[in-house]
């Protein structure tokens, strides 16, 4: 069983805030899929090494103008002067 | 006449004579929409505007004799693709209010070709599940019997074309949620080769396996589709060189495998039953039907939630409140961070992110997401072995046929077991298609058909003849 430890350090990774239950119900949840893929282990290995899915596509260094430069920052809650505004970084 | 229940072809030849105009196919999918959607729920907003908008337009290319095969055709979207303008939530809290501020590649060409987008539809949030009860606003329901899911993630598009409330619609696929749902509604739904689309304009869940598909009333009008949608985008980095041709592949001297893996404990016998007898319609015609293996069934459902979580996690990453979407108020960046993720994904998406996140972290990257990319390697050798035997393979869409709502929602392995014949053709990006082939305790039965990369018209060409044969 996943230990509840477990479940807050991959949350804080995974930049999720849970409540009690939610931690609860993700031991559970995950102990029993993480079981699961024990399955896993059993897997001979392939027969050649995967090939490569696919080879770098690259365009141009080319700017090219679409106008929705607007409605990307219009979509941001917090905005100023045409900028998408953050808290502190650093 | 019924205009619900015409198909693309049956339109277009429609609309040539005059017979019909698009904005009356238009306004009644839009009466159909307002008389059956309240039960149905497959959509989570009907376009009107936009929709006569494109039908007017539409009436005036068939006036000029400009029409193609898709013009003034109502059709609806996976509220998991883009369109301009339109609000696109992927059924979450999270995108509940935004805006698309493009259109999707598919869109584009679905524009051009004179589609008629009758709205969105609801789907599994951010395409995670395979019942569509993920939906942080509500499941479809099977239109065949409402006390049952329509399936998933594409629910509300299957829901859509079952209920005819749309002549066809998107869907997108990463584990199954096209042929799922076709499976569970009765429809045709086709799974493209990995390529074949672009996924440009597409929410992202598992960029190695997403695919947006067609879902129709028959198999010519899912193929009109795909020949308008598939096709190279320079947007999508990923997407195959590939032009659509229709080829005829007689069933006469094909040959037909069934894996063995695939008929075990576990699946509803009424369910075998009819895919049995499709499969010995496709003999009677003359097609050789081989027993093959495919050892690796056994691995592929942990090897696809091992991988498809792992890239959830990173694409979900971007759901942060700063650039769009949910933001809830909080006083530094990483409260804003934990606030709005908490608050904005739904139960099944923050699972496979907490699975995903695991699967990744540093201790346990070699035992579960190395061991799961040998595992997917293996798959793709099981299929690249089984097609130097055969031609297609024939097999049930699912184990079992529509569970009731609310059956296997409480048990996420359960769930998952639903996609155990599906995931193996995300995993090595082959093409597969469902086509209903009769009823099980009165539920729709999919017949599952699997081709070679990019056989899409061998694929197709079966699923027309057999189509014929199931009628």
């Amino acid at each position: 069983m996943i230990s509840k430890e477990e479940v807050l350090h991959i949350a804080k990774l995974a930049r999720l805030d849970l409540t009690e239950q939610e931690v609860a119900d993700m031991q559970r949840d995950l102990s029993s899929i993480l079981d699961y893929f024990d399955l896993l282990k059993k897997a001979p290995k392939p027969k050649h090494a995967a090939e490569a899915r696919q080879t770098n596509v690259l365009r141009a260094d080319e700017a090219h103008s679409n106008d929705i430069a607007d409605d990307l920052i219009n979509a941001s809650p917090l905005q100023k002067d045409g900028y998408i505004q953050v808290k502190q970084v650093l | 006449m019924d205009i619900t229940k015409l198909t693309i072809a049956d339109l277009q030849k429609t609309f040539k004579e005059g017979a019909l105009t698009s904005v009356e196919v238009t306004r009644a999918y839009l009466d159909a929409i307002e008389k059956k959607d309240g039960e149905v729920n497959a959509y989570l907003s009907v376009t009107k505007e936009l929709a006569l908008e494109q039908a007017k337009a539409a009436d005036e290319r068939i006036k000029a004799g400009q029409a193609g095969p898709l013009t003034g055709v109502p059709m609806a979207v996976k509220d998991a693709i883009l369109v301009q303008g339109q609000t696109c939530t992927a059924a979450s809290k999270m995108l509940e209010r935004y805006t698309a501020p493009y259109d999707a590649t598919v869109i584009k060409r679905l524009k051009e070709a004179g589609a008629v987008i009758l709205g969105k539809t609801d789907l599994d949030e951010f395409a995670m599940g395979g019942s569509g009860e993920n939906s942080a606003f509500g499941p479809s329901k099977n239109p065949i019997d409402t006390s049952r899911v329509a399936g998933g993630s594409s629910s509300g598009s299957a829901a859509a074309v079952a209920a005819e409330e749309a002549c066809y619609a998107l869907g997108s696929e990463t584990g199954g949620s096209i042929r799922l749902p076709s499976s569970f509604t009765g429809i045709v739904g086709l799974k493209t080769t990995y390529g074949a689309v672009s996924r440009n304009g597409l929410i992202a869940f598992g960029s190695s396996l997403d695919q947006i598909g067609p879902m129709g009333k028959t198999v010519a009008d899912v193929e009109t589709v795909f020949a308008a949608i598939s096709g190279k985008d320079p947007m999508d980095a990923t997407s195959a060189e590939y032009t659509y041709q229709k080829e005829t592949v007689p069933l006469n001297g094909l040959r037909i495998g069934v894996p063995k893996e695939y008929f075990v404990e576990g699946i509803d016998p009424e369910v075998e039953k009819v895919v049995r007898e499709a499969i010995k319609k496709a003999q009677d015609q003359g097609a050789t039907i081989v027993e093959i293996n495919l050892p690796s069934v056994e691995f592929a459902l942990a090897c696809y939630y091992v991988i498809a979580p792992a890239e959830a996690s990173a694409n979900l990453a971007r759901y942060d409140g700063i650039r769009y979407g949910l933001s809830v108020p909080s006083k530094d960046l990483l409260d804003g961070y934990l606030k709005t993720k908490g608050q904005g994904f739904g139960k099944e998406v923050k699972r496979r992110i907490m699975i995903g996140t695991y699967v990744l972290s540093s201790g346990y990257y070699d035992a579960y997401y190395k061991k799961a990319q040998e595992v997917r390697q293996l798959i793709v050798e099981d299929f690249q072995k089984a097609f130097s035997e055969v031609d297609v393979i024939f097999s049930p869409v699912s184990p079992i046929t529509a569970p009731k709502i609310g059956e296997k929602a409480a048990d996420p392995l359960a769930m998952y077991l639903m996609d155990v014949y599906t995931v193996s053709a995300n995993l090595a990006g082959i093409p597969a298609l469902s086509l209903p082939c009769g009823k099980a305790n009165g539920m729709p039965v999919g017949l599952h058909i699997v081709g070679k990369p990019f056989a899409e018209a061998t694929i197709l060409s079966v699923a027309s003849q057999m189509e014929a044969m199931l009628q």
